[in-house]
């Protein structure tokens, strides 16, 4: 068991409810998208996952423990084998991309390393792999300010990546991607769930690429789990449910048949 | 009707009330400090300023003087400078204690949250008794201790300026971006790796540049010590006025002009290096 959630509810301090009574467990190694309309909780869903967000109702057990109820060192160690991938990455601007990306493993070295490896990067080769898998290689040495947004999401994958965490979250990993680049991080993002069998948990607003790249998708609406189902019983019914008064559903732009299982980028930002 | 009142701020009462109550508080202690500004003006004091003024030209420029300038000078600025640099040792721990931006029992809020939160009150008191005491009076106390020179000037700026360090740091690290440390203290960093990964970098400008600032009060302050006799330019100063000698007065008073411009291009050569 990846994870559980048992009843859990969440009431902000302003007052404003952003959950109410989810329950969802996953296996180890599973992949799930969560989609549903903007305010419907996926954030706060995936902070309390991460142990990151203390809920106000219900029980939480993350990797075999429950994270509210441990000491704080062994709630330190617990949030290192967790990675997340922030909708806006919260990355320094002045850091370089290499650092940013090895900042991944802070959880995992010695503060004596972390404070070496800001003189001389420790690990050149391993953030150099990671950003490879994004396309982001010729970035390695370049400051996070100088960066586009879609640039900067990337290097905030890669991070996650390189932390190689045993639960993989990811707050609307591709925003600020093109259909093409979203497709092909979303696919180094399952690339990576099944070559260290860690759980995905991918918050989405492009349905078509929940639908192709998650065996299991949860619907979430106004803080609740709407349906929770594969991916091949997900209807165009419960989508237009999911997203009434929305305007309809979020898609991208159709690939082309092949394009999806390609995990190699075309790079249309750097040419 | 109900569509002038929506376009009404509904904060502009509360603004207007807050700007009078500012004033209303203002005033007396104008009062209260004697605030007379048009004294100055008043029969014969023009005269007493030109007077006590004209005595401090031509500046005092003679070899015995100017040997005695410099070796003061050199003593302010070790004393500035050591003290500074106790200071650091002294608020930078006590700022890196005291700032909620690197708080890890805040996220959740987790375990051990009632102790964080004492140790960093307490750290904030002892930050707020070490300055709240002026560095004269502590030279004064080190002076009587120590004896006379720049050794008590030392520990005293240390004191003092310890206090504000810490305070000010926690409060730069405060009001920066602070999303990045979070980020990392909830993928189980360290305080001291979130500090140097995620606040350091958008905040060593700020730091840097409100040290070497401290470092110039530091400067300016050793004449106010000197007069306890803390050494430096501030004994030979407390020298020259009792003398009433305005021609070495005003030698030193340029090479405070000196010092303080090369503390400004001491700042901005560091912000141009950390930006």
């Amino acid at each position: 068991m990846s994870f559980s959630l048992t009843a859990v509810g969440m009431v902000h301090p302003n007052g404003q409810r952003a959950l109410a009574g989810v329950t969802l467990a996953a296996r180890d190694g599973e992949r799930i998208a969560v989609i549903g309309p903007s305010g419907a909780g996926k954030t706060t869903l995936l902070r309390v996952l991460g142990a990151a967000l203390r809920p106000t109702e219900g029980e939480v057990q993350v990797l075999g423990a429950k994270p509210w109820q441990l000491p704080a060192a062994a709630l330190k160690k617990l949030r290192a084998r967790i990675g997340t991938v922030h909708q806006s990455p919260p990355i320094a601007p002045r850091l370089r991309a290499v650092t940013a990306v090895l900042a991944g493993r802070l959880g995992e070295w010695s503060t004596l390393r972390a404070l070496g490896s800001l003189f001389h990067p420790s690990d050149i080769a391993g953030a150099h792999e990671a950003l490879a898998r994004l396309g982001m290689e010729e970035r390695l040495f370049e400051r996070c300010d100088r960066l586009s947004g879609g640039q900067l999401q990337r290097v905030g994958i890669a991070r996650v990546l390189y932390q190689r965490p045993a639960l993989l979250l990811a707050d609307e990993p591709v925003s600020a991607l093109d259909p093409t680049l979203a497709d092909a991080a979303i696919g180094q993002l399952v690339a990576q769930s099944e070559a260290t069998g860690a759980t995905l948990m991918a918050s989405l607003h492009a349905v078509d690429l929940a639908l192709r790249w998650f065996p299991r998708i949860v619907g979430m609406r106004g803080g609740a789990v709407m349906f929770d189902l594969p991916a091949a019983q997900v209807t165009p019914g419960m989508l237009d449910a999911l997203y009434a008064s929305e305007g309809g559903v979020a898609t991208q732009r159709p690939l082309p048949a092949g394009a999806a299982v390609e995990a190699a980028f075309h790079r249309p930002d750097c040419p | 009707m109900s569509a002038a009142v929506a376009l009404r701020d509904p904060r502009a009462t509360r603004r207007l009330a807050a700007w009078t109550a500012a004033l209303v508080i203002a005033w007396p202690m104008l009062a209260l400090s004697e605030f007379k500004p048009w004294a100055l003006f008043g029969s014969g004091n023009l005269a007493v300023i030109g007077g006590f003024l004209a005595g401090f030209f031509p500046p005092d420029g003679s070899p015995a003087f100017l040997a005695l300038l410099f070796k003061a000078t050199l003593e302010t600025l070790a004393m500035a400078t050591a003290g500074t640099a106790l200071a650091l040792l002294i608020g930078a721990p006590l700022g890196f204690v005291t700032t909620r931006a690197l708080s890890i029992s805040r996220i959740g809020p987790g375990p051990g949250r009632v102790q964080a939160g004492i140790v960093r009150q307490a750290a904030r008191w002892l930050l707020m008794v070490l300055r709240a005491i002026p560095e004269i009076v502590w030279a004064l106390l080190f002076v009587r201790a120590l004896g006379l020179g720049p050794a008590s000037g030392v520990l005293a700026l240390a004191i003092t300026y310890g206090g504000m360090l810490g305070k000010v740091y926690a409060e730069i690290l405060e009001s920066a971006d602070t999303r990045p440390a979070r980020a990392l203290l909830e993928g189980g960093s360290g305080r001291l790796a979130a500090l140097c990964y995620g606040l350091l970098p958008n905040t060593a400008q700020e730091l840097a540049s409100y040290t070497v600032y401290r470092w110039e009060c530091a400067v300016r302050a050793s004449v106010v010590m000197g007069f306890v006799g803390a050494g430096g330019l501030g004994q030979l100063m407390d020298q020259s006025m009792k003398m009433l000698n305005g021609g070495e007065a005003s030698s030193i008073l340029l090479v405070f002009l000196a010092l303080v411009l090369l503390a400004d291009l001491l700042s901005s050569a560091l912000r141009r290096l950390l930006a």
